[in-house]
């Protein structure tokens, strides 16, 4: 697969859509639907106080085209900042990282992108280089879910126990 | 945090000084967290400032007026924050397809009337109900028109306050239900506990993406919150008649909690006291969910039965009513 296959007009999708790809594709549809259920969350509240506290005086919440950054800096090349609570979802954190990366370069924005985990104590740097396919394999299936009639059914494991969904799925 | 829904019941001020919302009367001021507020319902007589309705409309909470008998006058509903256009398709889809509206109206229906079995067989009051259910469930399956649909609910619900009457002390018979004016004690109680339920259900719905005036059961815009309505079939009997028939029993209430006006018996402010009370008592007691292997409250069974039709109407599981396991 070419890197040449998603135009820019063509990524309409959400760096929380790529992280829900990782997490649980039930979640990713019902989220991509409007029936969103994160105003339940008290993990999604401390999330966001944790970003308004902690990272008060960076550049916030950069919207480019349909993606939202944490925030930026800018140094010799752009930094992109993701900010997590924890790691147990680290994979999909990572791919919503590499989304930015590379929706940046179609705009021929060259990045880096740092995760942090400010409970942890811990930072982690992401870089684009020769992953281009993993993410367009993800942006398909981001693509592949949203565009089905109902959404996927849920498997059960440990995470759905924090998850705001859970009753939804469950009940 | 859990967010707890407020009643104010008596007389004085909501404003709104700096970030906080402040309630004021002879007694004093009295600043109220916003934060760990869900929903408000307002008996006094309220003056409430524009300050304090933006504040409230900014933080999603729902204000539910009821006028001086205890009646539901309306509701201050802010502006949608929880928006799906694919529901709001499902939904007016299940409306237009004939047989699809008839199924959940059908099944709004057998929840509510298999749950006033439930009570009369709690009561010891259930004679014959079961075999006359029976028939008429055969009746509403063959039922082709909404108004059938009603016809139907009409019969079991007179069935069951005949019964239900059985089980409650004497001076606090229902005898023929009468809503405006409601014609008795018992009949006042209900409809009391009865606009409560609604407006409680209006503020669960709010909470979600539903559009809280598309409705099965009954006609869109038959009132403003007509999928209220439709859920409160479920719920009154689950909650309202049971802690009516509660109230009079353990005498909780006495005739003295009751005064007869021009518009017919109504609730002293001591009644209501009284009653609203044991309502959010009684709504914030948990069950074991048994699919859900946790506890929920009573109130958020009500949230839940609302997830349950945003399945059904998105295709994934079936609409099955609750049924009080409890």
């Amino acid at each position: 697969m070419s890197s040449e296959e998603y135009p820019l007009t063509d990524l309409l999708i959400t760096g929380t859509e790529i992280n829900y790809l990782f997490i649980c594709p039930t979640k990713l549809w019902y989220f991509a639907k409007g029936i969103t259920m994160e105003q339940e969350s008290d993990w999604v509240d401390l999330g966001r106080f944790l970003h308004e506290q902690r990272y008060a005086n960076e550049e916030k919440e950069v919207l480019v085209g349909s993606i939202k950054i944490d925030f930026i800096r800018r140094g010799d090349v752009i930094e992109v900042h993701e900010v997590k609570l924890g790691k147990s979802m680290e994979k999909a954190h990572e791919m919503q990282a590499l989304y930015y990366l590379y929706y940046l370069k179609k705009l021929g924005i060259k990045a880096k992108a740092i995760l942090h985990y400010p409970k942890l104590n811990e930072t982690k740097e992401v870089t684009l280089d020769g992953r281009e396919g993993e993410i367009e394999k993800a942006i398909k299936e981001v693509e592949r879910i949203k565009s089905l009639p109902k959404p996927p059914n849920p498997v059960k494991s440990k995470k759905c126990l924090k998850c705001a969904y859970y009753e939804l799925c469950w009940v | 945090m859990r967010k707890r829904s407020l009643t104010l019941l008596s007389d004085g001020t909501l404003f709104r000084r700096e970030n906080t919302l402040y309630f004021e009367n002879e007694r004093g001021r009295k600043p109220l967290a916003v934060e760990g507020i869900y929903d408000l319902y307002i008996y006094g007589h309220v003056t409430i400032t524009s300050q304090a309705l933006h504040y409230l409309a900014q933080k999603g909470i729902a204000v539910h007026f009821f006028n001086h008998y205890g009646h539901y006058d309306g509701s201050f509903y802010p502006r949608e924050s929880l928006n799906s256009g694919e529901l709001v398709i499902r939904q007016a889809e299940h409306y237009l397809d004939r047989e699809k509206r008839l199924k959940l109206a059908k099944l709004f229906v057998t929840g509510s009337a298999l749950n006033m079995k439930k009570n009369l067989k709690r009561w010891k009051v259930a004679d014959g109900f079961s075999e006359m259910l029976k028939e008429l469930f055969e009746e509403l399956e063959g039922a082709e028109k909404i108004t059938e649909v009603m016809n139907v609910e009409a019969r079991i619900r007179e069935a069951y306050y005949s019964r239900w009457d059985g089980h409650l002390p004497e001076g606090f018979k229902i005898v023929k239900r009468t809503r405006r004016p409601p014609g008795n004690e018992m009949n006042a109680l209900i409809s009391f506990l009865n606009s409560r339920l609604y407006a409680t259900i209006v503020s669960e719905l709010y909470n979600t993406q539903l559009v809280p005036t598309v409705s099965y059961l009954h006609e869109p815009g038959e009132r403003r919150f007509s999928l209220a309505l439709d859920l409160s079939e479920i719920f009154k009997p689950i909650v309202a008649d049971r802690l009516a028939t509660r109230l009079v029993t353990k005498r909780t209430l006495s005739k003295e909690h009751f005064r007869e006006e021009l518009n017919g018996v109504l609730l002293t402010k001591e009644g209501m006291k009284k009653v609203l009370s044991e309502y959010e008592k009684e709504l914030t007691k948990s069950v074991k969910h048994p699919e859900l292997k946790r506890n929920v409250t009573k109130k958020r069974l009500i949230r839940l039965e609302a997830y349950k039709l945003i399945k059904h109407l998105v295709g994934v599981k079936e609409y099955e009513p609750l049924v009080a396991w409890f």
